[in-house]
């Protein structure tokens, strides 16, 4: 088999403004033209370039043996992936959409979590799923999920979450690299958003992959939030702001491990936490993200840890979504109830 | 042999019927007799009474095998039966929390696990005793599983042997996905060709997860041999309950040829695997193997056959015993004299012995085991969660704890 030609991305400059659909495409190929063991697979992911055109053009350049349009079953893109990073290749898997993640559950859950340990760290797993997910596109059923929180409770996964252009580039490639498996979760709704448009310098040095960041400072509360709800707090921290409230906005951007040390620092000054996610409450990210601020700042706390989530129910049909969803007004809320305690 | 045609579309009169939603009695019997004694399509070798039939489309897979050959492949299957008692016996007087007996499956094992080249992977289910011993990998490696001081400690990398899987189907689709990686690599296409071999029972043929295996195999020609024991029992359920069909016949479906061998016969079990696993090397790939064969002793030791099944079907199948027929055959031809039997049990003897001692010094793990090697790279969440946990549990050294 000839290798098949590759059209070398080389801009002019190393900065280029991407959406965040675009800055993971282009990550994905700088991965592939990185490292020949990378092969993307899935649902629809060649010729079409996925449902969401993330893998556009790359099984043109890249060919048939390294984009895979797969047979049409999540268990079986994961099992196979399985085998594939067992014979030495990094596979990214891309499911089609959150919801149609469990059908390949059993696999993430029994071999991809597990086979690390269950070979005494002789076989390593590098796979990575990427999930594009969260609400608001106004889909039907099972195609708003956020299913985060199992992977997260799952020992052996790794589990991110980009929110921007800027991340998504990098932190796509650092999971490729990682040499455990990544669930990769990607806020779909802003993949082709124009005001998510960013500068990308290809040429920066990134930051670490399991690393939450301080993307707004401020001093009188704290939100977390990660992937879409990123810009929800942010936005609710810019309305804040006119009410003279300084709000400090994290990005947790690693899931698991989570990296919640700058979380412990910020409400050690601020006192007061909220944290907002799509995900139903009930046993989950946010609620794991509570009991760590509490048991770790307990002393610095002036307030209850709230949360702004979406609500213990399936994920409501599209017309009922915007109230389903965290919002700035909902934020807002209780950031007001936490500085009225 | 291989050619799609003769197998997507069979005669109809070939081969044992399917039965229909709502079958005659005549179906009825006609698919009994297809799933209990194995069909007019049963590839076999070697009689239960170890008479060497004559097949013109398998002979040449063991025209090589000498007599030397068939009292390897004779000493294989005692020794692998032997370290299976010891493992049932370890279990019974609690050195083992669960033994998993081969017992009746020692030529299906054998004869796979001896058709297998260094260069070929191997992707078991958990009771593949047999087919590990044939890779090289002690009955010592697997004694930790069933200890329960680790989940295998063999090198499956080195071995070309995965890990057992116990999620009934998955490890299907995990050898679908490294067989399509060895034909993404080149390393299918001649006599020369690398190939994958994966295990697993009657049962496991409902899970989905073996459905998309045969899907994903066939749709990127993979040089993958499903290797089937239809040992007769999913615990206490019937082949009946898994199947209309019988099982090699699915491979139609499918679009790739499907054999049903006698898993009692070593030699049809070695040839029929010489065979399928020629056709992948060469990019003919996948196949389906049945290995028709029956599970003497229970599904564990935690379970009661008696509960399930009559106790003159299992005499009926001792009398099919994998072992026997090659021992009478060698007899017969004069390949082998009292001595050599002797010496085969004489070395079974120690090996479970030595099997035997092992067991009893296994140490107890280091409580720092928990946490090894849950992630390739560090997780610092974890690595708290550990630390914390070793300081406790060190305030109690030297105490009662």
């Amino acid at each position: 088999m000839a290798a098949p030609v590759i059209n070398k991305s080389t801009p002019a400059s190393s900065v280029q403004s991407l959406t965040l659909g675009k800055a993971l495409n282009l990550g994905l190929r700088t991965a592939m033209e990185a490292d020949p063991k990378v092969i993307v697979m899935g649902e629809d992911v060649g010729k079409l370039g996925g449902v969401f055109r993330i893998t556009d053009g790359l099984q043109k350049d890249f060919g048939e043996h390294r984009v895979l349009d797969t047979p049409l079953a999540e268990s079986g893109i994961i099992g196979t992936a399985v085998g594939l990073a067992v014979r030495g290749f990094r596979p990214v898997c891309e499911i089609q959409f959150d919801g149609f993640i469990f059908p390949g559950f059993d696999q993430i859950v029994s071999q991809v979590a597990k086979l690390h340990m269950r070979t005494q760290g002789r076989v390593k797993v590098p796979l990575v799923i990427r999930v594009p997910f969260g609400g608001g596109i106004g889909a039907v059923e099972h195609h708003s999920e956020s299913p985060e929180s199992y992977f997260a409770h799952t020992a052996g996964l790794k589990v991110v979450a980009c929110s921007n252009a800027v991340d998504a580039y990098w932190m796509i490639q650092q999971a490729i690299q990682c040499d455990d498996p990544v669930l990769f979760f990607e806020p779909k709704r802003y993949y082709h958003s124009g005001f998510m448009k960013a500068e990308i310098d290809t040429e920066a040095t990134p930051e670490p992959l399991f690393a939450s960041r301080v993307v707004r400072q401020g001093s009188t509360a704290t939100l977390v939030a990660y992937g879409p709800s990123v810009k929800v707090a942010l936005d609710a921290a810019t309305a804040a702001e006119e009410d003279g409230h300084s709000l400090e906005v994290i990005d947790l951007r690693a899931l698991s491990p989570l990296d919640l040390a700058p979380v412990f620092e910020s409400v050690r000054r601020t006192g007061r936490l909220v944290v907002v996610s799509e995900a139903p409450s009930e046993a989950s990210l946010t609620s794991e993200i509570a009991a760590r601020v509490q048991q770790e700042c307990f002393y610095s706390l002036e307030a209850p840890v709230l949360r702004v989530t979406g609500f213990d129910t399936p994920y409501p049909p599209a017309k009922l979504e915007e109230e389903f969803l965290p919002d700035l007004d909902r934020v807002l809320d209780a950031v007001d109830r936490s500085l009225a305690w | 042999m291989s050619s799609p045609e003769q197998w997507t579309h069979p005669e109809p009169r070939e081969g044992p019927a399917a039965t229909a939603a709502a079958p005659t009695s005549e179906q009825v019997i006609a698919g009994l007799r297809a799933t209990s004694e194995g069909g007019p399509e049963l590839v076999q070798l070697l009689t239960p009474e170890g008479e060497r039939v004559e097949n013109p489309e398998f002979d040449r897979y063991v025209a090589d095998v000498t007599a030397d050959d068939l009292r390897s492949l004779y000493r294989d299957m005692v020794l692998v039966r032997r370290a299976d008692r010891e493992g049932n016996a370890l279990q019974r007087q609690g050195q083992l929390g669960i033994w998993v007996p081969l017992l009746g499956q020692e030529a299906a094992q054998v004869g796979a696990g001896r058709a297998l080249r260094d260069t070929d992977m191997v992707f078991p289910s958990y009771r593949e005793h047999g087919v590990a011993w044939c890779r090289g990998i002690s009955p010592k490696d697997i004694l930790g599983i069933f200890r329960g001081t680790d989940h295998g400690s063999w090198d499956s990398t080195a071995k070309r042997f995965h890990p057992y899987t116990i999620v009934i189907g998955n490890q299907v689709l995990n050898a679908a996905g490294y067989a399509m990686g060895q034909r993404f690599e080149g390393k299918v296409g001649d006599a020369d060709g690398e190939a994958t071999m994966v295990f697993f029972g009657d049962g496991a043929t409902s899970q989905g997860d073996v459905h998309e295996g045969f899907v994903w195999a066939a749709v990127y020609d993979a040089p993958l041999v499903f290797f089937c024991q239809n040992n007769q029992w999913a615990i206490s359920e019937p082949t009946e309950r898994q199947s209309r069909l019988p099982l090699y016949q699915r491979a139609r479906g499918y679009g790739f040829p499907g054999v049903r061998v006698d898993g009692n016969d070593v030699l049809a079990s070695l040839a029929v695997s010489r065979w399928a696993l020629d056709e992948c090397r060469h990019g003919n790939g996948p196949v389906l193997i049945e290995a028709f064969t029956y599970r003497m002793d229970a599904h564990t030791t935690t379970d009661d056959p008696t509960r399930y099944r009559h106790s003159d079907e299992l005499e009926a199948w001792k009398l099919k015993d994998p072992i026997e027929r090659v021992r009478v055959n060698l007899v017969r031809h004069g390949h082998a004299d009292q001595d050599f039997f002797d010496s085969v049990q004489a070395e079974a003897d120690e090996l479970a012995a030595d099997l035997r001692d092992f067991c009893f010094s296994m140490p107890q793990p280091p409580t720092s085991q928990i946490f090894d090697h849950v992630y390739a790279e560090a997780s610092p969440v974890l690595d708290a969660q550990r630390d914390a946990f070793l300081a406790y549990h060190a305030d109690f050294a030297g105490g009662e704890h």
